[in-house]
C-alpha cells in the first residue's frame, strides 16, 4: 500500500548503563507528516537524533538494532555518517543561525558540498527561503547577520537552511516550543506544505500540534513506543490507556 | 520559639525603610578602588616614563644645551671637547689619522680592529688627544639647538647614540621591531590558532587534558630561559639549515618569540573557540558537514573576536619583548629587508643601553622616549583593533 521510508527494528540506546530506548520498533511512511508525542524525558528527541546519527556526537552512547532508511542500515560500519545528515536533514528546538549573513545560513550547506557557481548559489538561496516562507522578509538584507532576525524568522531561516541541501528526510525538535503562536502557524503551514517532497518527522509536546500538523503519530513513554497509528486514531479511539491518559491530560 | 522572632512587619514604612550595609559598601569601594588603582599605575608609569625624555622636547633651549655640555665633561666621555672634525661627512676635505676615524669610515682606508668595535673607539681616540680648544665653544654653540638636532636625527637610519656626533636615528629600530614582530607573529600566530582548533574541536578529552596545560606550560618558562635556548641550539641548528652568514638575526629572535607568544594566543584561542555554542557545530553537522568543515567555516568564524584578541596579546608580548631581543637579534640596527640580518629592536635597546648611559644626557632621554614610543604603540594598536578592525571582521565572517 503506503511506501515506508525508514524501518526501525529492535532499536535499543544506552547512555552508558542507561538504556533510553528500549527496543523500539516502527516504520515511518514516506511524505508524510510523523508525531512524536510524549511527556518530557521519554526518549522521543533521542530517538529523533537517531535517526541522523547526531547522538553519534556523545561519546557514552551506545546504540542496539536496525535503522533501515529505504532499507539501508544506517548504523552500518560501511556508511558515512556525513552522507547520512545531507540526506537527513534537522532542524533543532531552539534556533541555531549561523553568526554569519542571512545569505551565508543559507549557502553554507550547499558550498560545503562544493558548488562553487554564484548564480547557482543565489537560486538556491532564493528557491530555500520561498520554500521556507521567509524570502519576502528577508529579500532586501540577505547581508544582515542572521542573528538580527526574531525568533520565528530564525527558526524558517533554519528551515530553509536545513531545505538548501535538499535531503530526503527532515527531523524537526519542537521547531515551534519558542515561538509566539503566529510564527507557530506559519511553521505548521510550513510543515504541511513540506511533505509534499519530503518525510517529515517531527517532536512536539503540543497536542494540538500533532493533531492538526502530523498523518502519524508515536507516543513514547519512559523509552518504550507505547503506540502509533494514524493521528486521527490515536487522538480519538487510542488501543492503550497511557495514551489515551496522556493525551486527555491527565499525566504528563 | 516564635516569640522571640518579630513578626515580619508587612508593608510599612519602617520595614521599606533604606538600609545602610556597611559590609557591603566598604566591600564595593575595595574592589573599585583596585581597578581604579590598576589604571592610575599605568598612567602613572608612562607619566614618569615620559617625564624623563621630556628634556627632548625643550626645543632650542639653554637647559639642553647644558647637560648636553654636562654630559660631555664627564669623565666617561674620552673625546671630553666634541670634535667637529670627527664627522664622517667632513673626513673626505681633511686629512685625518687613522685613529680619529670612526668606525663607520674603515671601508675607506685599513684600520686596525680595535677601531672596528664602537664600544672601544673612544679608547683609542684617549691616546691620540688631537682635540683642540679652539672648537669647544662651536661645538657648545650647536648643542644649543640640541633638542631639534636630536629630533632630526631621529628619521634617520644610524643608530650611533655613544659619540661626538651622536645620531638617535629611531627608523633603523623600528624597522628591526616590526621585522621581529612580524616573523614571530607568522610562525606563532598560526600554530597557535590551529593547535587551539585541535584541542577545541578534534581532540578527545583525555587529549585536551594532556595537551593544553603543556601548551600553558611554555607561558612559565622565563624570557631569558627561551632566549639562552635560541642562542646555544636555534641559531646554529637554522644557520646549518639556511646557511646564512650571521648567526642571530631577525629570524632567529622571532622564532624564539613566536615560543614566547604561542602559549598566549594558544590559551585565549583556545577558550574563544570552546565558548562558541555547541548549537553553531550541532546544526553544520546536521546539514552534512565534516568535522573539518565544522571547525574551519563554522568555530573558526563565530570566534573571530576572541582569537582576534588573543593575537593582539600576542604582538604586544613580542613588541615589547626585551630579553629575547637581547640574546639572539644579533643587536645591530641595520636597515634591511632581509630576514637573517641581525636587527636592534627598541626594547633591546632600552635594556642593553640604560645602565650605561649618563643620567640626565640626550641618550638617556632618548631611551626613555623610546620607552614611551612602546607605550603609546602598543595603546594605539589596541584602540585600532577595538574600535576599527574588531568591527570589520565581525562584519565580515558573521554579517552586519
Amino acid at each position: 500500500m503506503k511506501d515506508i521510508k525508514i524501518h526501525v527494528n529492535d532499536l535499543s540506546l544506552y547512555y552508558g548503563e542507561k538504556k533510553a530506548l528500549k527496543e523500539i520498533s516502527m516504520q515511518i511512511p514516506a511524505n508524510k507528516v510523523t508525531a512524536l508525542i510524549g511527556p518530557s524525558g521519554c526518549g522521543k528527541s533521542t530517538f529523533l537524533r537517531c535517526i541522523n546519527r547526531m547522538n553519534d556526537l556523545i561519546p557514552s552512547v551506545r546504540i542496539t538494532g536496525e535503522m533501515l532508511v529505504e532499507g539501508i542500515d544506517i548504523y552500518d560500519k560501511n556508511v558515512d555518517v556525513v552522507n547520512i545528515r545531507k540526506k537527513i536533514g534537522m532542524v533543532f528546538q531552539k534556533s541555531n543561525p549561523f553568526p554569519k549573513s542571512i545569505y551565508e545560513n543559507i549557502a553554507y550547506g550547499p558550498k560545503i558540498n562544493g558548488l562553487k557557481d554564484k548564480t547557482q548559489l543565489d537560486e538556491i538561496v532564493e528557491v530555500s527561503l520561498r520554500q521556507a516562507a521567509i524570502w519576502d522578509e528577508v529579500k532586501d538584507r540577505l547581508g544582515d547577520s542572521a542573528l538580527g532576525l526574531s525568533g520565528g524568522q530564525q527558526q524558517r531561516l533554519c528551515i530553509a537552511r536545513t531545505l538548501a541541501v535538499s535531503p530526503d528526510i527532515i527531523l524537526m525538535d519542537e521547531p515551534a516550543s519558542a515561538l509566539d503562536p503566529i510564527s507557530t502557524s506559519k511553521i505548521e503551514e510550513l510543515v504541511h506544505q513540506l511533505k509534499e517532497q519530503y518525510t517529515i518527522i517531527i517532536v512536539t509536546h503540543n497536542m494540538q500540534q500533532a493533531a492538526r500538523t502530523s498523518d502519524h503519530t508515536a507516543f513514547f513513554y519512559m523509552g518504550e513506543l507505547i503506540e502509533m497509528g494514524k493521528t486521527n486514531t490515536i487522538f480519538t479511539k487510542p488501543l492503550q490507556k497511557q495514551t489515551e491518559d496522556y493525551i486527555t491530560g491527565r499525566f504528563g | 520559639m516564635n516569640s522571640q522572632f518579630p513578626v515580619n512587619p508587612s508593608f510599612t514604612k519602617e520595614s521599606l525603610k533604606k538600609q545602610f550595609r556597611l559590609s557591603e559598601f566598604l566591600a564595593e569601594k575595595i574592589i573599585s578602588s583596585v581597578a581604579f588603582l590598576s589604571i592610575a599605575i599605568i598612567f602613572l608609569i608612562f607619566i614618569f616614563v615620559f617625564k624623563e625624555s621630556l628634556p627632548l622636547f625643550s626645543f632650542g633651549s639653554d637647559a639642553k644645551a647644558k647637560t648636553e655640555i654636562q654630559g660631555t665633561a664627564k669623565p666617561e666621555s674620552y673625546g671630553g671637547t666634541t670634535t667637529e672634525e670627527l664627522k664622517p661627512e667632513s673626513y673626505g676635505s681633511e686629512p685625518v689619522s687613522n685613529a680619529d676615524l670612526k668606525p663607520e669610515t674603515y671601508g675607506s682606508d685599513p684600520v686596525s680592529t680595535e677601531d672596528l668595535k664602537p664600544e672601544t673607539y673612544g679608547d683609542v681616540k684617549a691616546e691620540t688627544p688631537e682635540t683642540t680648544a679652539t672648537e669647544t665653544p662651536e661645538a657648545v654653540s650647536e648643542n644649543n639647538e640640541g633638542a631639534d638636532k636630536t629630533w632630526s636625527t631621529f628619521f634617520t637610519t644610524e643608530w650611533v647614540p655613544v659619540s661626538e656626533n651622536p645620531r638617535f636615528g629611531l627608523i633603523g629600530l623600528l624597522i628591526g621591531t616590526l621585522k621581529v614582530t612580524v616573523i614571530a607573529m607568522l610562525i606563532a600566530g598560526p600554530l597557535a590558532i590551529l593547535a587551539a582548533l585541535y584541542t577545541s574541536c578534534f581532540a578527545s578529552k583525555r587529549a585536551k587534558e594532556i595537551i593544553k596545560p603543556i601548551i600553558e606550560m611554555l607561558a612559565a618558562f622565563p624570557s631569558v630561559v627561551i632566549g639562552f635556548f635560541a642562542l646555544m641550539v636555534l641559531a646554529t641548528f637554522f644557520q646549518s639549515i639556511f646557511g646564512y652568514e650571521s648567526r642571530l638575526n631577525a629570524f632567529i629572535g622571532g622564532v624564539a618569540m613566536a615560543l614566547a607568544a604561542i602559549p598566549i594566543i594558544y590559551t585565549i584561542s583556545e577558550d574563544a573557540l570552546s565558548a562558541v555554542p555547541k548549537t553553531f557545530t550541532e546544526a553544520s553537522l546536521a546539514l552534512g558537514a565534516s568535522k573539518w568543515q565544522t571547525a574551519f567555516f563554522v568555530t573558526l568564524p563565530a570566534a573571530t573576536p576572541g582569537i582576534f584578541a588573543a593575537l593582539l596579546l600576542g604582538v604586544g608580548r613580542v613588541f615589547g619583548e626585551t630579553m629575547i631581543a637581547l640574546m639572539a637579534t644579533g643587536n645591530a640596527a641595520l636597515l634591511s629587508s632581509n630576514p637573517f640580518e641581525s636587527v636592534r629592536t627598541f626594547a633591546a635597546t632600552i635594556g642593553s643601553e640604560m645602565a650605561e648611559t649618563v643620567f640626565g644626557e640626550t641618550h638617556y632621554s632618548v631611551l626613555f622616549f623610546i620607552g614611551s614610543l612602546l607605550f603609546i604603540f602598543s595603546f594605539a594598536l589596541n584602540a585600532v583593533a577595538e574600535f576599527y578592525v574588531k568591527g570589520k571582521l565581525i562584519k565580515k565572517f558573521q554579517g552586519k
